[in-house]
């Protein structure tokens, strides 16, 4: 076995190294820290219904087994071989992909209710988790919801009235005016009022929909107009809000959790700052804003709101908090919320346990003073999602390799698909949520790089490369953070990890090595002599294995390896991003040279048929804009339908078939501009 | 005195020798010969070569061989032609037209030639063919592949008749090798006339995009023959022969990407049809279960997959070398390796033309199970076809003698066969893909296998016909034929397996099968349907 462009004395060490084996790293294999104990006396159910998808339904089939509690999956159609699917002891199919006929459908989920002879039912969060019609169903036919009263979900789903019913609790919230506002002058007198800057927008809106932001008594005049308009067209309710804008604020949020005997506790609060368009990206608990006393008033505030409108179960109050630590009433979640593992990693409750108790009508164990914050708990949203593209726009497709970083300590997964699942353009695009606890939040971090880079997901764009960028920013490390963060940070967006010279260098040599290892069948390696500089890059891996463990000059790094291919060209995985390297021996680069470059023939805004057959469906129109991966159109051949996609995200610039058409092998379908 | 000072050579050598005045001069010629036998056509041609974006004949050599492994033959043989003033010195290069010899790619022995360009263009004489003759001889002899690279304007005219008996001397020998010992053709320049019948003959047929061109005839007599337009480039590119034709396997970017992707594919050829298939050092898990494949068949049995995801997923490291990717996509071919020995895998392709089998496509996996099976690489099997395409342009085109080119194949390979029944296997198309009734050896089904003569529909209008409750009986007949039990219960496939076990037991099955002894009866030859 010789080996191209390598000196015979490298070559006799590696053969020599060639058959030392591979040892796979070992860890202990994680487990929820959760400090309660369950008690097994405590009866609560014995079949609960958790009418859900995803990581969600998986996490609570989870503390269902712990208890003893048998499950219920609903599932539509696509997901018939789930993980929550196959998780729990019994499986209903409610319907199609489309959420509105399957997790949506009342009717389906009632009739599987009956049909296992569910006790309980789980909402998850989304889907029915805050539809009061469900839970109103649900009472009608014995079945207990595992969740608030119907009255507290009506009470905080409304913006106004959960607003002053928080005024009347004496929650602090954001001073403003809601109500018919007639005259643009009212409008101005009503702002002045409050003090500039405001924010106007429809009483009925949701979200940060069609909300306007004023700093003077012209653009206050002009936000009425707009929002006036908006309000009496899009809505049929002319209720204007106008409040307070809070600029550069955080966006902190507490949990509690109440029974139905009038207890309630704040088990502390949550980070939520780190977000695009209004989505959370990485939140961690506790806050290193808050100081006790803060954390103490916004808390016993949360409390309050809860005990006015006697809600039991957990929840979320979420508070704007601006540089002063002046904190704001937001809205209240009567949910479970994807980001709380960080508050059970803290605290040790497992708030899926408590809210089955306490849906069965026990007595919370805790006092305020047993609420503790042990150590520091970051949450990352791992999506299919490109992050290049506006800080995260969805992408498709199958898991091929999907490896979670369970191996390591401190470090908690929760997620509802595995290796060969499909992320469809039919649910949320979240992959994972990548927990990672510490006892100090420098611990949380760097247990979190770790995690990043020892998580390996193929077949779908991630966002693992804006995650990575953000916990190691000196900002974010810093905690000089707000909603901002990403834009003020990546103004001109995300583009990747930027190397320097020395991480440049790590990168290069740590592909020769592995070329080099490629080339020798060898697993241990090697100093490398690149040019200029030396680097000693060792490591014990397998080439099959999409991770690399090395060791380079001293330091530790986790590497991944998405791609290697003959002609020298590696994708490697390093620091989160994916960089493109080429290693060649020296007359390979030497001859390299003489090559001409090539500009690539863009085939990319021309879709042809890619085979004779008839056009069922056209889904796009000259003028729409398609998502790379997006359906343009649907080819049947030999009664088998063809989904044709985008390579890339474009403007569809015209459309030459139509449905029920049929066509030939490289007919002209679709131009992109 | 001074005479012994003026011929001692070497003086510090201990045992200083003398050399007669002839000799000197001998050994001068010899550096002189070999220097120009380097420089080929001279530095100037070596120049405009490079400036064309292509390498030198040595270059390329160098390149593809390990490194300092060349030995190099006939370095001083030069062409023997005396008319139109070719015999003048300034005529004659060392070594002629083409660099021989034979070297090592990662430690195995091959046989290479390389056509110089920089020399009359690369054009064939006599002694270029010589050269090439002797190689290949000598390839013959001790059982190792023979790899060209091609870069000639054609015949030497000059030459007249020779040029042409030293093609046919060529031909010849790629024919006798054909199946002792892989031959390989990468063009990186121009290949016209009657050249372009060499690499048609050997095995395997690379191109370099952009620079290298293969045809009979070139766009101007086309053009005065036939009346039609056309540039080299939509001739004879590499784009036309990987895509249309089907006369090249495969295109590379430029010389550098193509000499090492013919390294790494050089590792998974046997050196000799004497030759088991090589087997790897592998680190991937021959055990390891692959639970992507369990859900990667859809839901709906009208819905398209990707085949290369299957392929990708079972073999080491997802190393897949694809042959003719962009030729017959609905058929997908190449190279492996299944715990570390070198496998053909051929498979369906359910994303084109539903998986279909057609002419083009037919043909493409004949070829490649022949080579297979001619060169000891077990041969394994993804089935998920249709039928074969209907229509007149298949019926017109052939599809009967060309479809049975493939049936003929699979039937008449020795080889260690495995086949995997993903979904459908309707119709004859379930007979030609290395079923069990073509001496396959081990025959599995995933669970969402269906082996019948046609889809429910059609069966149902046929057995069915004018009856009512059409919709009942299809049922009847999906429930009846729409699962591997009708295939399983008959012995016609071995076992009914969970898909994210097929690697391990591939890779088990290869184990044992590796000891297989099959032989087809006597004959002179058999006689496949060309």
């Amino acid at each position: 076995m010789a080996s191209h462009g390598l000196s015979p004395s490298l070559n006799r060490l590696l053969l020599a190294l060639k058959y030392a084996t591979f040892q796979p790293r070992c860890c202990a294999v994680h487990k929820a820290h959760y400090s309660t104990v369950y008690n097994g006396n405590e009866k609560t159910f014995d079949k609960i219904l958790i009418a859900n998808r995803g990581e969600i339904a998986c996490r609570v089939i989870k503390t269902c087994k712990k208890m003893g509690i048998q499950t219920v999956a609903v599932h539509s159609d696509v997901d018939s071989s789930a993980v929550h699917v196959k998780m729990a002891d019994e499986a209903v199919c409610v319907g199609p992909a489309p959420t509105s006929k399957s997790y949506l459908n009342m009717d389906a989920i009632m009739d599987a209710i009956r049909s296992t002879g569910a006790q309980a039912v789980h909402p998850g969060y989304g889907f029915l988790s805050e539809n009061k019609e469900f839970a109103k169903r649900l009472a009608a036919e014995g079945v207990t919801f595992i969740g608030p009263d119907t009255h507290a979900i009506q009470a905080m789903g409304d913006k106004i009235e959960s607003k002053l019913i928080a005024k009347a609790a004496k929650v602090n919230t954001i001073p403003g005016f809601d109500g018919v506002v007639k005259t643009a002058e009212e409008a101005v007198k009503i702002a002045q009022d409050i003090g500039y800057p405001v924010m106007i927008k429809a009483s009925a809106g949701g979200g940060g929909k069609g909300m306007r932001i004023a700093w003077n008594n012209e653009e206050t005049r002009e936000g009425f107009r707009f929002s006036s308009q908006e309000a009496a067209s899009s809505f049929g309710d002319d209720r204007l809000l106008i409040e307070k804008y809070i600029d550069n604020p955080r966006h902190i949020e507490i949990q509690v959790l109440a029974d139905k005997h009038g207890n309630a506790l704040w088990l502390n609060e949550r980070e939520c700052s780190i977000q695009r368009r209004n989505q959370k990206v990485v939140e961690e608990a506790p806050s290193t804003f808050l100081d006790p006393s803060t954390r103490r008033a916004m808390g016993e505030q949360a409390v309050q709101l809860a005990k006015a409108v006697q809600y039991s179960s957990a929840g979320t109050v979420e508070f704007l908090v601006d540089s002063k630590k002046n904190f704001y009433f937001l809205e209240m979640n009567t949910r479970l919320q994807v980001e709380h593992p960080i508050t059970e990693c803290i605290t040790g409750l497992d708030l899926v346990e408590q809210m089955i108790r306490v849906a069965k009508g026990y007595k919370l164990h805790h006092k305020q003073e047993d609420i503790p914050i042990n150590g520091w708990a970051i949450e990352s949203r791992v999506y299919a999602e490109d992050p290049y593209k506006s800080f995260g726009l969805p992408s498709i497709g199958r898991l091929s390799q999907y490896q979670e970083p369970v191996n390591l300590c401190n470090v908690r997964v929760d997620s509802g698909i595995q290796e060969g699942s499909d992320i469809s353009i039919y649910y949320d695009p979240m992959i994972s949520k990548l927990v990672t606890y510490g006892a100090t939040r420098a611990e949380a971090l760097s247990k979190m790089e770790d995690a990043l880079d020892n998580y390996v997901i193929r077949g779908v764009t991630h966002n693992i490369p804006l995650l990575r960028e953000i916990i190691t920013h000196p900002r974010f490390i810093s905690g000089d953070i707000s909603t901002n963060f990403l834009p003020e940070v990546y103004p001109d967006g995300f583009k990747g990890h930027q190397l320097e010279a020395s991480t440049r260098r790590e990168l290069l040599a740590s592909a020769a090595a592995l070329h080099v290892a490629s080339q020798l069948r060898s697993q241990r390696i090697l100093v490398l002599y690149i040019r200029m500089f030396s680097l000693e890059v060792c490591g014990q891996w397998s080439l099959a294995s999409p991770l690399l463990p090395l060791t380079i000059n001293n330091t530790h790094r986790m590497l991944q390896s998405l791609s290697r291919d003959a002609s020298g060209e590696i994708v490697l995985q390093y620091l989160g991003t994916s960089f493109k390297v080429r290693v060649l021996s020296k007359l390979a680069a030497e001859l390299n040279s003489y090559m001409p470059e090539k500009v690539p023939e863009d085939t990319t805004s021309i879709l042809r048929s890619p085979m004779p057959g008839t056009v069922v469906a056209v889904s796009v129109k000259a003028g729409d804009t398609v998502a790379e991966g997006q359906e343009i159109c649907v080819i049947e051949a030999m009664k088998m339908q063809n989904s044709l996609t985008a390579v890339r995200q474009a403007k569809v610039k015209s459309v030459h078939c139509k449905a029920g058409e049929t066509v030939g092998e490289g007919d002209l379908l679709v131009e992109l501009e | 005195s001074k005479l012994r000072e003026k011929y001692l050579i070497n003086s510090s050598q201990r045992d200083c020798r003398w050399y007669s005045v002839s000799n000197l001069s001998v050994k001068e010629r010899i550096e002189k010969k070999r220097k120009a036998a380097l420089l080929g056509g001279g530095q100037k041609r070596i120049d405009a070569q490079h400036k064309k974006g292509k390498l030198t004949a040595r270059e390329r050599v160098e390149l593809l061989l390990d490194p300092e492994s060349f030995v190099e033959s006939d370095m001083f043989l030069e062409h023997r032609c005396s008319d139109f003033g070719m015999e003048q010195d300034k005529n004659k290069f060392p070594g002629d037209s083409v660099v021989t010899g034979r070297g090592r790619i990662n430690g195995r022995l091959v046989y290479v030639f390389s056509q110089d360009f920089t020399v009359f263009g690369g054009s064939l004489s006599g002694a270029h063919a010589q050269k090439i003759c002797k190689i290949m001889d000598q390839a013959m002899t001790v059982g190792a592949p023979v790899i060209g690279l091609n870069d000639s304007g054609g015949a030497r005219i000059q030459e007249g008749v020779e040029s042409l008996a030293g093609y046919a001397d060529i031909f010849l020998r790629n024919v006798l090798a054909s199946g002792v010992v892989p031959q390989i053709s990468l063009i990186m320049g121009p290949c016209a006339g009657g050249a372009v019948y060499s690499p048609a003959l050997t095995d395997f047929t690379f191109m370099v995009k952009d620079t290298s061109y293969l045809f009979i005839t070139g766009p101007d007599v086309v053009k005065s023959v036939t009346n039609e337009d056309v540039t080299q480039e939509e001739l004879g590119g590499a784009k036309t022969h990987t895509t249309v034709s089907g006369v090249a396997h495969r295109a590379f970017e430029n010389d550098v990407e193509a000499l090492l992707n013919l390294r790494e594919f050089f590792n998974f050829l046997p050196l000799s049809n004497q030759d088991p298939a090589p087997i790897r050092e592998c680190h991937d898990p021959n055990d390891r279960l692959v639970p992507a494949l369990d859900t990667i068949v859809p839901f709906e049995s009208t819905k398209a997959y990707d085949m290369l995801d299957i392929v990708h997923a079972i073999v080491d490291e997802r190393d897949f070398f694809e042959i003719m990717p962009n030729y017959a996509k609905n058929i997908v071919v190449g190279f492996a390796r299944m715990n570390g020995r070198t496998v053909g895998i051929v498979g369906n392709q359910p994303k084109v033309a539903s998986g279909c089998l057609d002419i083009n496509s037919s043909v493409k996996g004949a070829r490649f199970v022949r080579f297979c099976d001619a060169f000891n690489i077990p041969i394994i099997t993804f089935v998920d076809v249709p039928g074969f395409l209907p229509g007149t342009a298949q019926e017109y085109g052939g599809i009967i003698r060309h479809g049975a080119k493939l049936l003929y194949a699979f039937a008449e390979a020795t080889v260690p066969k495995i086949t995997v029944i993903t979904r459908k296997a309707y119709g004859g198309a379930y007979d030609v893909m290395s079923s069990k009734h073509l001496r396959g050896d081990v025959n599995y089904a995933w669970p969402t296998a269906e082996v019948a003569v046609m889809g429910a529909k059609g069966a149902v209008q046929i057995i069915f016909r004018g009856k009512e409750n059409q919709a009942e009986a299809e049922a009847e007949y999906v429930d009846k034929f729409a699962n591997p039990f009708p295939a399983a219960v008959r012995g016609f496939v071995d076992d009914i397996i969970e898909p994210s076990t097929t690697r391990k037991k591939i890779c088990r099955d290869l184990e044992v099968l590796a000891s297989k002894k099959q032989v087809n009866p006597w004959k002179k030859h058999a006689n496949i349907p060309l």
